[in-house]
């Protein structure tokens, strides 16, 4: 009955895309091919910028990444924007994603909204401070910012080659404030055929390492599944679904706060902020259909080292050194 | 599906009903995108800011591309419905408040079961994300 309901919609949206997509180019590009600053008419990065999306949001799906982990280092350091927009419109680039995808995790059980409350009140109150910080040194000094978002981003690729998720972590006793907390619970596996049952510990260690998570997040307008994921389940022992799926839930708050702070700011452009949103969704429905017959291994690798070179690329940008053009 | 409702994994009521307000709340924000970037770029209504301009001013930081575009920030876009550039902000707003409307129905259920822990953490968000929406965080300094 919902796929009934749902295909329908996918088309509708498919094609109200295109229509709005394209309809700068049909409306301006006879009358209004003026040149600016260098040139490019006003349409050419927008367009290029949903096309760009597009591709990232499939890729993204596919490599098991958030949208705005990739969208921010890479917009950065190949679009012309300065990076208090790239950031901005990252954060609501991740929100969308995260919210739209938050239903359905729920529904299934697996984002579980007792383990994802105490840690969101932590990663959203300090992506506040994050947000707030990551404008002032912007505004000290862009380079500054770009920098240590290279570093961040360099950071963020080692951590997915290195670190080695696991599916059912095993809990032998609960910590105390895990069990005040009443974080557990249980889940159907589907591909295993049966029902898992799971506890957390070492949850203020857990809860410590949400501080750091959501200031990165908010400096840098990063998602940041990147990390909340490997804290919920290799430091808190949460089973490999349960994190990923609460993770994705968790960005749809933490990054609530931080792009409240960089709307306010003004950091929010709309010309830049629907392509991206539309096209990182577009693309995002498109890698769940490719997810079947592609090779995510492969892919992941790849985005892996797209992200390296990424996060290079704004060191290099961020110094002045011009190594990597 | 009858094995796992037996074994009691479904999700709780305050998750659905938190899931049910979601998925509406984000198709009406979408759709809401859809609309007012269309009449942003149709040209139905008037935009505050020249697009050329736009495009000129995108690669200075946000203090002097809000000074040269003469743009507010905060909740100032609210008095620039009227234009077409302006309105796409509802959207944006939409989505950005969906997850405190999403916690006030959580802190009603938590408080309907007596669970005091849940309801004060449900209710600490709510202050912190209405904190960040309230502009009293991080507008100044235009």
């Amino acid at each position: 009955m919902l796929n009934t309901l749902i295909k329908p919609i996918n088309r509708l949206f498919i094609s109200l895309a295109v229509i709005v997509l394209s309809c700068p180019v049909g409306a301006f590009a006879a009358e209004q091919a003026v040149l600016i600053g260098g040139d490019k008419p006003w349409w050419y990065w927008p367009i290029i910028l949903f096309v760009f999306c597009l591709v990232l949001g499939v890729l993204a799906v596919m490599a098991g990444v958030g949208g705005g982990v990739l969208y921010v280092p890479l917009v950065s350091g190949f679009f012309p924007f300065h990076i208090d927009f790239v950031r901005g419109v990252g954060l609501m680039v991740a929100l969308a994603g995260a919210l739209a995808a938050g239903p359905g995790l729920l529904r299934r059980n697996l984002a579980n909204l007792r383990l994802a409350l105490p840690v969101a009140l932590i990663a959203s109150a300090f992506s506040i401070i994050g947000a707030m910080l990551g404008l002032y040194l912007s505004a000290l000094n862009p380079d500054l910012i770009q920098t240590c978002l290279g570093a961040t981003i360099v950071g963020i690729a080692a951590l997915l080659i290195f670190s080695k998720n696991s599916e059912k972590p095993v809990v032998t006793k609960q910590d105390a404030i895990g069990m005040a907390l009443g974080l557990g619970g249980v889940y159907w596996d589907e591909g295993a055929r049966e029902s898992v049952e799971w506890k957390t510990h070492r949850t203020l260690l857990g809860m410590f390492m949400f501080i750091i998570i959501g200031l990165l997040a908010g400096m840098f307008g990063l998602g940041a599944g990147w990390a909340n994921v490997p804290v919920l389940n290799l430091v808190m022992g949460a089973p490999l679904k349960v994190s990923v799926a609460t993770s994705k839930f968790l960005l749809s708050i933490t990054d609530t706060s931080a792009a409240w702070i960089y709307m306010n700011r003004g950091c929010v452009i709309p010309l830049i902020g629907i392509p991206s949103i539309v096209g990182l969704m577009l693309g995002s429905l498109v890698g769940v259909k490719l997810l079947a017959i592609a090779k995510p291994k492969m892919i992941r690798y790849f985005v892996i080292v797209v992200l390296l070179f990424a996060g290079l690329k704004a060191m290099d940008k961020g110094l002045g050194l011009g190594l990597l053009g | 599906m009858a094995e796992q409702e037996n074994l009691g994994q479904r999700a709780s009521q305050e998750q659905i009903i938190y899931a049910n307000i979601l998925v509406v709340g984000v198709w009406i924000g979408i759709a809401l995108m859809f609309l007012t970037y269309f009449i942003y770029l149709s040209g139905l209504m008037p935009s505050h800011v020249d697009i050329g301009l736009i495009s000129k001013s995108w690669g200075l930081g946000v203090n002097e591309y809000l000074e040269v575009t003469h743009s507010p920030n905060g909740w100032g876009w609210v008095y620039l419905l009227k234009k077409g550039d302006f309105l796409n902000y509802l959207g944006f707003a939409w989505l950005a408040l969906m997850t405190i409307v999403c916690y006030m129905v959580l802190v009603k259920g938590f408080i309907a079961k007596k669970e005091w822990v849940y309801s004060g953490i449900a209710i600490l968000e709510i202050l912190v994300l209405s904190l960040a929406a309230s502009g009293l965080l991080g507008s100044g300094g235009h």
